[in-house]
């Protein structure tokens, strides 16, 4: 079968909504009857709770419930149990709820909020991971005995002392990250309602269904059984719904207790100060190579700011360790982390997932040696580049990988530029970038079920376990089907969003869902082409063999004119004694494994990489910078839908230039202090330079049609590569985040450091 | 119509409007509370990421951070109102053709501030459409292809005045 979809850059089927202003937002979801509800917060980082009275509030007219964690019933809940929604006898963070309100309006729910009295004792308070990981700090949950989490991810490989020993060159250094927020222009919403026989369904911005159907049950103490989700189109994600957050739980208890269905939607200052973030932490590495510039070794300590709950920013050196490993090759790799309670605000997964951390460092350091050993900066990654069959140090089984290539297709990077303007300086940076490009085996399974029917219409739908949330899955899953099917794409239906309907998926994280949500939809649709197939031979009169499908239709290959149609082929599929109904099910579960103790083990059934090149100015004179071209060059294994495959790289250049150049959630003494989007500089337009992609096919044997994920490959490179380009062009080697201008103007009437 | 409540004469999409509205209602929650019109959306309240806005008599303002009585006597037109007789405007259809959107949250606004512009100058420069889009925030998109969508739409707003 010649295809016909796949590979071409198809417009994303929701853009007529989404242009007119017809997308119905989970913000903009109306119930009968819906109730809206407020969260009370906590004033102080750490603070015993004396006293909470709500009796004012109650009494405000129009208040349906007022909620603490005095009066309702809840399990703890997250990662590590750690946490209940409504917090009891003291607060840990400025993020902490206290009590909710549920009212007719929200502006009722509002005023309530602020005639709830509460008592507090304020207690010493730690900020800093490595302060509170020393005896005798301020215990953010005393009955632990001490902050250190439970978490602590240990690797080693080769003789790492013996690498650093015969090492001609040797670099090292310490790497600053701080809080940034995923700053989604939907914020954070949670609708509840609860039906007369005690069963709940939320709506949700959750991007784990599945997983947050059994959370949300068992902190409320309910069968999973008896919650239902949905999920309506959201603002934005970026992996802020991979948890289950207070919100939630909150939304549920007040709609239980107000017997209304409720709707929290956060303000885009509570956004700020609740939304998980990307996880702050400082990374200790040293690299050893050796003169003709073969990397011989990595030591690595990662400390991470926990803060007051574990989430999924603490899990993040899983992927830190990957690239630390496994950017370029490395044969002997040692790995520690140090992950403490702080009061701090606490963070969960955001895209990139820790990678773009380590590769700051890591990338930083590729420089640093290239500089030591007289090395072009190209010439020293090429000749450490990864390539099909290597091994990886924690036996990630390397199939497809134009890491090479990447590099080489980087190109004439300043081709064409002009050239920089009196008194400004120009510098190029460069940076790689190793990922899970098949999925991430981080649960027992890894799997996506999919649905495919075909009704007597020859309308053709798959109902698929994956998550849309603006990235364009629905596109892409629903060109694999009519490719596969050899049906016009109009006539496919993506059906997705609703957990009583759609089959089991892990969700939508790791780059995953092109691969295995793509996999899991080609299997299905493969399996009703063989029912169609077989179907139509008998009405045909021909044999299976000498058959094919093409444009909703089934044909004999020799006498194309003798054929029916998918329609046609259904209806006679059901319309009869004994019949069946055209419905194929597949479940994909990639051949992965989970990391064991030692953290080895082949956890993704295929792995991107990319390199970038960042163009940049400086003006002398004030230490601005000016991006003026990013050349970014991935291996998507196959670009299945080209343009939407750039549009995602884009917009990880975007998040990834912020989170370089000025992206900084300022926490101090555990207050959030630049809570709106005035203080929290997100790019704009006029900030963004020229964005040059080139896609690199490599064909992967596993992956759907060859593709394989690449929604974070984008983001993860660019703060290296800035910061690279920045010393470039004034010899200064920036090891914090962000580098502002006022940062650099700094430096430079320090003078050079290095 | 409590005594607090001021009535408001006011068109909104080309259709004329008397309703009674609190004093300090925001323009904002009145279109997607009282009318209905959903498009326009809430994110910084504070008229810095331009997903909420809408012409004013023509010219671009953050409904999150007008009043509502600021209208009145006035024309508001949404991104429902953009759209003549099912057909698309050259804007919409433009972002539609650079996929000029992911998750779509800030594409009303980011509409009406491009149909604003290219009304005001149809020839603006590439530098004078990003200078001019600082008042909208994207989180997903990278600007890039809604960037192209505003060259797309200069083109085909130029055909359709030269046709």
């Amino acid at each position: 079968m010649t295809e016909r979809v796949i590979g071409t850059s198809v417009p994303k089927r929701d853009g007529a909504d989404k242009v007119t202003g017809r997308t119905r937002f989970l913000h903009d979801l109306e119930l009968p009857r819906l109730a809206h509800g407020k969260i009370l917060r906590a004033r102080h980082p750490h603070a015993r709770l004396l006293r909470i009275d709500t009796r004012r509030a109650a009494a405000l007219p129009g208040v349906l419930a007022v909620i603490t964690g005095a009066d309702v019933e809840q399990q703890p809940f997250g990662f590590a149990r750690d946490q209940l929604a409504l917090k009891v006898d003291k607060v840990r963070c400025v993020r902490d709820e206290i009590a909710a309100v549920a009212a007719e309006s929200a502006a009722i729910a509002e005023e309530a909020l602020a005639l709830i009295e509460v008592e507090y004792a304020e207690l010493p308070a730690v900020f800093d991971p490595v302060a509170a990981a020393r005896p005798g700090a301020p215990l953010v949950h005393e009955e632990r005995g001490s902050n250190l989490t439970d978490l602590r991810y240990q690797f080693s490989h080769g003789d790492v002392d013996g690498a650093f020993a015969e090492a001609a060159a040797v670099v090292e250094g310490e790497y600053r990250l701080n809080f940034v927020t995923p700053a989604c222009l939907g914020t954070m919403v949670a609708i509840a309602e609860w039906d007369l026989e005690d069963r709940l369904t939320m709506w949700s911005t959750t991007q784990v269904p599945f997983l947050y159907q059994r959370d949300l049950a068992q902190a409320l103490g309910i069968g999973g059984d008896r919650v239902r989700v949905h999920q309506p189109p959201v603002g934005g994600n970026f992996g802020r719904g991979l948890d289950l957050y207070p919100i939630d739980v909150i939304a549920a208890l007040l709609a239980r207790r107000a017997r209304r269905p409720v709707k929290i939607e956060f303000e885009r200052l509570e956004e700020f100060v609740a939304c998980p973030t990307r996880e702050p932490c400082t990374i200790r590495l040293r690299t050893a190579a050796a003169a003709d510039g073969r990397l011989l070794g990595r030591d690595c300590h990662v400390v991470i700011d926990n803060g007051a709950y574990v989430s999924w920013g603490s899990t993040t050196p899983y992927v830190m360790l990957s690239t630390v490993a496994g950017l370029y090759r490395c044969p002997a790799v040692r790995f520690d982390t140090t992950i403490a309670y702080t009061n701090n605000p606490y963070s969960g997964s955001m895209r990139g997932y820790g990678n773009l951390e380590s590769t700051f460092a890591v990338e930083s350091q590729m420089d640093e040696l290239a500089a030591k050993l007289g090395l072009d900066r190209l010439e020293l990654r090429r000749r450490n580049a990864t390539k099909p069959g290597d091994a990886h140090p924690q036996g990630f089984a390397i199939g497809s990988c134009a890491m090479g290539e990447c590099l080489d297709a980087l190109g004439d990077t300043t081709r064409g530029l002009p050239p920089p303007a009196r008194g400004w300086r120009r510098g190029v940076g460069y940076a790689g970038m190793f990922h899970v490009g098949g999925g991430a085996r981080i649960y027992k399974s890894d799997g996506c079920g999919a649905i495919v029917k075909c009704d007597d219409f020859g309308r053709v739908s798959l109902i698929t376990g994956a998550t849309e949330i603006g990235q364009g899955s629905e596109t892409v899953l629903a060109m694999i089907v009519a490719e596969t099917l050899g049906v016009p794409l109009a006539r496919v239906e993506v059906v997705n969003s609703d957990t009583a309907v759609k089959p089991w998926d892990v969700g939508v994280h790791a780059s995953r869902t092109t691969f295995i949500a793509g996999n899991a939809a080609r299997l299905a649709a493969e399996k009703l082409r063989a029912r169609l197939v077989a179907m139509a031979a008998g009405e045909l009169e021909a044999t299976v063999e000498e058959l094919a499908v093409g444009d909703g239709w089934i044909f004999v290959k020799a006498e194309p004119q003798r054929r029916i149609a998918y329609e046609r082929a259904a209806r006679t599929g059901h319309l009869r004694e004994g019949g069946q109904t055209l419905v194929a099910e597949a479940f994909y579960d990639p051949p992965t494994a989970m990391l064991d103790k030692d953290l080895r083990g082949n956890v993704s059934a295929a792995y991107g990489f990319a390199a970038q090149a960042v163009v940049l100015d400086v003006e002398e004179a004030t230490g601005v910078i000016r991006v003026r071209r990013v050349v970014s060059a991935h291996d998507v294994g196959r670009a299945l839908n080209p343009g939407a495959a750039e549009g995602q790289i884009h917009g990880g250049i975007h998040m990834g230039l912020g989170y370089a150049l000025s992206e900084h959630l300022v926490v101090r003494d555990g207050q959030i202090l630049t809570a709106s989007f005035m203080d929290y500089a997100v790019l704009k337009a006029e900030d963004m330079p020229e964005l040059v992609v080139r896609l690199v096919e490599s064909i992967d044997a596993e992956g759907p049609f060859g593709a394989k994920g690449l929604g974070e490959s984008g983001v993860i490179p660019v703060s290296a590569a800035v910061a690279n380009a920045v010393h470039d062009a004034i010899g200064v080697r920036f090891t914090e985040l962000p580098i502002t201008s006022a940062r650099v103007h700094a430096a430079l009437r320090a003078g050079p450091r290095d | 119509m409590t005594a607090r409540q001021i009535t408001l004469d006011t068109t909104v999409n080309g259709r004329a409007l008397s309703l009674s509205v609190e004093p300090e209602a925001l323009l904002l929650d009145v279109l997607r509370e009282r009318l209905g019109l959903t498009g326009s959306k809430r994110s910084c309240d504070v008229q810095v990421c331009g997903a909420c806005t809408v012409l004013l008599d023509g010219l671009p303002v953050s409904a999150c951070s007008v009043l509502a009585y600021e209208a009145r006597g006035r024309r508001v037109l949404t991104i429902e109102g953009l759209a003549r007789d099912e057909r698309l405007h050259p804007v919409q259809e433009a972002f539609l053709a650079t996929a000029g959107f992911q998750c779509g949250f800030c594409t009303p606004g980011m509409i009406m501030a491009v149909k604003a512009l290219l009304d005001d100058s149809p020839s603006a420069t590439p530098e004078d459409v990003r200078e001019h889009l600082r008042g909208n925030i994207c989180r997903c998109t990278g600007y890039a292809s809604i960037l192209a969508a505003v060259a797309v739409a200069q083109r085909a707003l130029a055909d359709g005045a030269a046709g």
